[in-house]
């Protein structure tokens, strides 16, 4: 088991024609994932690595029974391709674009909940199941099959983790991210609600950074509504307010969004937060009781 | 982006909020002319990107023409948190009833823009929120519906506003959500909205933040940035596409994701050392941009060694030692450098760097080693515990 995506999953790519688009159309393709469809608006008819290419996402849905999209398309290009792939039927559409005005985030994502589609990202390395399949652009060589869910909204610290739980031997369910944009298409405690569902995953691991208050709900959410054990990490303890770090979503703003102030409430309801990344794996080693 | 209290201001005029006459000067000189034309006493106003400007001394009143001179040329010579003041709005000073707030930004829990009011204007509405929260009143917006009237007059009563103005403050505040959507901001808020004699509601000061990502349709608010918000470093790395802060610390690091960048700054610290920067050179960074992320980082004279921290995803390990090397042509580290390339094409990288000619490299396998080693060149580490 685990949750999102499975061997089963036949994705379409958003961008097949794009240099990042049709790179990581390889890499997943080499992972195994089932890439049955590419979209690129007026090169429908062609073939990029063995996989043939559609004008709309509608028609790749019927051609290919394609159930996931991951889209690669420019920021100012990427609501609509979202909004396509939900109008198209597809359930569950990964977005790695970064740069989404966030007000058109608002208008997507309402649209989306409405229609009962789910969004991961956008900004966000996608998602994988080591062993099964990868959406997205997370390196698949670093991980393994395993009991621990990794749920972030980073990408590259969250490759970090793996590589670090992965090299003590400690496998993953799921790794998800949901990107660092301030208005994600999917929250934590929607990913730790599938994960306390699914049963694979025994632990799960959340990687949080400065900026809003998701890290605050996530652990409100664990205290409240979780039985498997959340290990943290957030990473920001040293940004000074009102700077953006980096990306949208990271930046501490009306006195709220810091690292220790994340790291408190995660405390205070008995989640253990890591100081760096390599620890997050020496306590995660610990709490399943795995040999060094 | 934030707009200038001048800029927000005439922003919101074209969306029917009234403003106090005024207008902006950049001599003393200037100022006193502004000030005769309105003939009545006038508020200086220092234009600078920072808050509590009224502490520092950057907002003053002038009774006359003359002394609208003096203090303009005061206000001009000031530096407040570092900017210097380059220019001042004159405006006409109103004669204050009652100071409101009122502003819209983005619920990110909730997913929706929240408009929010309160009776305690003037002062730091986050300061309110903290103490008495009960003083500001919340209505959440539905994208496709906007703000609507009655709940911009929910918000008129949930302040306990005068009823004789609850149309003028309904009309204040549906100009300002369209302004607010229809220039992609993040944040556009009123504060103070003065109730003056009439009564009458008047926009005393505006704060304006435009989303950075949707500059591109608004290429006339992108014209308005200005440029002493940023170090010139930072202002040079946003040519590149690279996302850099400055620091006080003297350790530069050079990392690829924002998440990782923070975790690397953490890490660092955590083994007494003290980050120079913050710096994410990006997803897919190709070797111009390493490059000049890395004369960035050592055009910073505080900066005694360099800490290069790489897992690779969608940027290759090679992609990037090749850039470290070209930019090791044009800019000889007059630093130690401590790198770590990890991820996709991490042999590839690798056995390029080792061809390195010219330049000591320190390499590291984790992200503790390298921190620790990192501290030790920088000369002033220690062991946590």
């Amino acid at each position: 088991m685990s949750i999102l995506i499975n061997r089963n999953t036949r994705v379409v790519v958003q961008g097949i024609t794009g240099r990042e688009g049709q790179f990581h159309t390889q890499q997943m393709l080499e992972y195994g994932t089932q890439v049955v469809a590419g979209v690129t608006p007026g090169k429908g008819g062609q073939w990029v690595l063995g996989v043939p290419v559609f004008d709309t996402v509608q028609e790749a849905v019927e051609a290919t029974g394609a159930n996931c999209s991951v889209i690669f398309v420019p920021a100012r290009f990427a609501p609509d391709a979202i909004l396509e792939a939900a109008d198209a039927g597809i359930p569950l559409i990964v977005c790695i674009t970064e740069g989404i005005p966030v007000q058109d985030m608002i208008r997507v994502r309402a649209y989306l909940e409405r229609k009962g589609v789910r969004l991961i990202g956008p900004n966000g390395p996608g998602l994988i199941t080591p062993g099964e399949s990868k959406v997205g652009i997370i390196p698949g060589h670093i991980t393994r099959p395993g009991p621990v869910g990794i749920v972030s909204r980073s990408g590259t610290l969250t490759y970090e983790v793996i590589a670090a739980l992965s090299q003590r031997g400690i496998g993953q369910s799921t790794c998800v991210g949901i990107g660092g944009d301030p208005i994600p298409g999917t929250n934590f405690v929607e990913v730790l609600a599938m994960f306390e569902e699914d049963p694979q995953t025994e632990h799960v691991v959340l990687i949080g950074e400065i900026g809003g208050t998701e890290e605050e709900r996530a652990a409100d959410f664990i205290a409240t509504r979780m039985s498997k054990p959340v290990t943290a990490f957030i990473a920001g303890r040293t940004a000074p307010p009102g700077k953006r770090m980096g990306h949208a979503g990271a930046i501490i703003e009306g006195g709220t969004g810091s690292a220790a102030e994340k790291i408190a409430k995660l405390e205070s309801v008995g989640i253990p937060v890591a100081r760096h990344p390599e620890e997050i794996a020496e306590i995660v080693a610990a709490r399943l009781g795995v040999q060094a | 982006m934030k707009l200038h209290e001048f800029q927000s201001k005439q922003l919101f005029a074209r969306y029917g909020i009234p403003i106090p006459r005024g207008k902006v000067a950049t001599s003393p000189e200037e100022a006193r002319a502004i000030a005769k034309e309105l003939g009545k006493p006038v508020v200086v106003k220092a234009q600078v990107l920072v808050g509590g400007r009224g502490k520092a001394g950057g907002i003053r009143l002038a009774r006359t023409p003359e002394e609208a001179e003096q203090v303009a040329e005061q206000i001009l010579s000031m530096t407040l948190k570092g900017l210097p003041v380059r220019r001042v709005l004159v405006d006409e000073a109103a004669e204050i009833q009652a100071e409101l707030y009122l502003g819209l930004t983005i619920d990110r829990a909730r997913r929706r823009v929240v408009a929010m009011a309160s009776s305690a204007g003037g002062v730091d509405i986050e300061e309110v929120a903290r103490t008495t929260p009960e003083k500001i009143a919340r209505v959440l917006i539905e994208p496709e519906l906007g703000l609507r009237e009655y709940q911009a007059r929910a918000l008129a009563a949930g302040i306990g506003l005068d009823r004789a103005l609850w149309t003028s403050f309904a009309q204040i505040a549906l100009g300002l959500y369209r302004c607010f959507e229809e220039n992609d901001a993040t944040l556009a808020e009123i504060n103070p909205l003065a109730v003056v004699p009439g009564p009458a509601l008047l926009a005393l000061d505006g704060k304006v933040i435009i989303d950075d990502n949707a500059l591109f349709r608004h290429p006339d608010l992108a014209a308005m940035r200005d440029e002493d918000e940023d170090t010139p470093t930072e202002r040079e790395a946003r040519k590149y596409g690279i996302s850099y802060v400055q620091l006080d610390g003297n350790i530069g690091c050079m990392v690829n994701g924002a998440g990782l960048a923070m975790a690397t700054m953490d890490i660092i610290q955590l083994y007494g050392g003290r980050p120079a920067n913050f710096l994410d050179i990006g997803g897919g960074a190709s070797a111009e941009r390493v490059a000049a992320a890395m004369r960035l980082i050592l055009s910073d004279p505080h900066v005694k060694a360099v800490l290069i921290n790489i897992f690779g995803g969608i940027t290759r390990c090679d992609e990037v030692a090749r850039g470290m090397l070209a930019a090791f042509e044009m800019v000889r580290p007059r630093v130690p450098v401590v790198v770590r390339l990890v991820g996709t094409n991490e042999e590839e990288g690798r056995a390029i760097l080792r061809e390195a000619q010219g330049v000591t490299l320190h390499t590291a396998t984790t992200l503790v080693e390298a921190a620790q080693l990192v501290v030790r060149l920088a000369g002033d580490g220690h062991r946590p515990e």
